[in-house]
């Protein structure tokens, strides 16, 4: 029971920062129609930035603010730059350009730093608090699940309550009746990309100090791990997104425990084919919608 | 001061041959027009152009003395024109309230928006029964009740129309074209109105041109072209 106990409130501190890389694709996708494949590149560039920052000034914080911001900065630039040039029509000339990013952006951040792990040390201390004796949540995993719950509300509330979210939505669903609103569609791609890669760099961010530290694939296993967990949501649903992350989060928690580390990806694998199996969109897709 | 003029007006799709071919029409301020034609004949062509989401290959569009030719749907949106196109024109993905705020968002700011939200659902009452309902459960006349006063929510100075009462009851249709009529009336705004419903859209229009494969082959008053059964059967077919 303690392990069990144990297993599920780990898996969930990992399993919100899987749900928040997830929406950031889930953004990214809605905004653009793009799966971007460069997103853990991307923040991992941001997490570099904001060690760095937290390196040269000792604040944490400053290093949160550097991370986020670089993160947008660098969405903005990926937008504006190499995406506006390729045809937007469909998805894949957008996904080869991102694939050619991580090359770019891993090849230059190993040019610039080396590939080494470098440890990255956790704010907050990681070992964890016992609850009535049994171990649960760490000081750090209270932190990184508190942060990823206050970044999803925010969310929840751009998207759903301002003016800015309803352009957002209404430029990511009908840009062309989006712009004949006077929505200026394009900037709502590039904001989308700025708040999604802000979003994954923070994810980065909360990630890295609970693995092997930072280099510039250190982000890789997420990406993989929340694409799958995108998926299963379904690409176009942040709650799917959510609720999937803290699902597969668990599962390959559990299945750490109970069976084996390396078990843990195939586990996720074979969720990910049951669900495509099932429910090809993913579990949380938006219905048919009414016709006539 | 909201002329629309269309001078010498070439528009096309890809590189085949133009739609429309040097079209000139001048539309007067608070005018309401009945754009007639069969299938084919370039309606939808010339209210893409005027909304921009189709360039025009030459010639130039004048509102209230703006030039507009250059300018972006977005942007000529902020300076007054409206389009209501064919169909599709709601977002589904959206609430019907959503929609509305969406239309209203550039033109009406804090407390005045949702005064514009609550003249549009008075307007239009069975909207504000389906308020907080997403867009793709609605019907087809309540789709289409939702662009038209997504549209007027703006306040435009030019409404462009495309074909508002296809595919829908007489009813139905009847209570679009009165609304229409009525807000045109009691606002000065000028209408552009495509449709294949040549009876309805003559009722409420003031004038009506008939557009032939691009070009103006008739533009009289309404009242003349569906009282003259010469005009009618040499126009419009019946």
């Amino acid at each position: 029971m303690d392990t069990l106990v144990f297993l599920v409130a780990a898996g969930l501190a990992r399993g919100s920062v899987l749900a928040l890389f997830a929406i950031s694709l889930v953004i990214v996708w809605r905004a653009a129609r793009v799966v971007n494949f460069a997103q853990a590149a991307m923040a991992v560039v941001g997490v570099y930035a904001g060690f760095a920052l937290t390196a040269a000034t000792g604040s944490y914080w400053l290093g949160v603010a550097g991370a986020v911001l670089t993160g947008a900065l660098l969405g903005v630039l990926a937008e504006r730059g190499p995406l506006r040039l390729v045809p937007r029509d469909n998805p894949l000339p957008g996904m080869i350009v991102a694939i050619g990013l991580v090359m770019v952006l891993q090849a230059g951040l190993a040019i610039a730093f080396g590939a080494a792990h470098r440890p990255v040390p956790a704010p907050f201390p990681q070992r964890p608090l016992s609850l009535g004796g049994v171990p649960v949540l760490s000081p750090y995993d209270l932190f990184t699940l508190a942060t990823a719950a206050v970044v999803m509300a925010g969310l929840a509330w751009m998207f759903g309550r301002t003016s800015l979210g309803l352009q957002l939505r209404a430029a990511a669903f009908a840009p062309e009746t989006s712009r004949l609103l006077g929505v200026r569609v394009g900037r709502m791609v590039t904001i989308g990309w700025a708040v999604s890669v802000a979003v994954a760099a923070l994810a980065g961010l909360l990630l890295v100090p609970t693995e092997l530290g930072l280099s510039p694939h250190a982000a890789d296993i997420l990406f993989v791990q929340a694409f799958a967990v995108a998926v299963i949501g379904g690409l176009d649903s942040p709650p799917g997104a959510l609720l999937a992350g803290l699902g597969v989060g668990i599962l390959t928690s559990l299945v750490t425990g109970y069976v084996t580390a390396a078990a843990a990806p195939l586990a996720v694998l074979g969720l990910l084919t049951a669900v495509l199996l099932v429910r090809p969109a993913g579990l949380f897709a938006a219905r048919e919608a009414r016709t006539a | 001061m909201s002329e629309l003029i269309l001078e010498r007006l070439v528009v096309g799709y890809g590189d085949g041959a133009p739609v429309l071919d040097g079209l000139d029409l001048t539309v007067a301020d608070g005018a309401v027009v009945a754009l007639l034609g069969a299938n084919g004949a370039g309606k939808t062509t010339l209210l893409r152009a005027l909304a921009g989401l189709t360039p025009a290959r030459s010639g130039r569009i004048l509102l209230g003395g703006t030039d507009l030719t250059g300018l972006a749907p977005e942007d000529r949106v902020r300076r007054g024109l409206a389009l209501v196109p064919e169909g599709r024109g709601v977002v589904v993905e959206l609430t019907v309230e959503e929609n509305l705020r969406l239309g209203a968002l550039w033109r009406h700011r804090g407390a005045a928006r949702q005064r514009a939200l609550d003249e549009a659902f008075e307007l239009f009452e069975p909207l504000a029964r389906r308020r907080h309902a997403a867009g793709h459960t609605l019907s087809g006349g309540e789709r289409r009740m939702l662009a038209l006063a997504r549209a007027l929510i703006a306040g435009p100075d030019v409404l462009l129309l495309d074909e508002p009462s296809l595919g829908l009851a007489p009813l139905v249709t009847a209570h679009l074209l009165g609304v229409l009529h009525e807000t045109a009336a009691r606002t000065g705004t000028t209408v552009l109105l495509a449709e294949q419903n040549v009876t309805g859209a003559l009722s409420v229009a003031d004038r009506g041109v008939v557009l032939n494969l691009g070009e103006v082959v008739a533009d009289r008053p309404a009242a003349e072209l569906s009282g003259d059964p010469r005009l009618r059967h040499a126009y419009l077919g019946f």
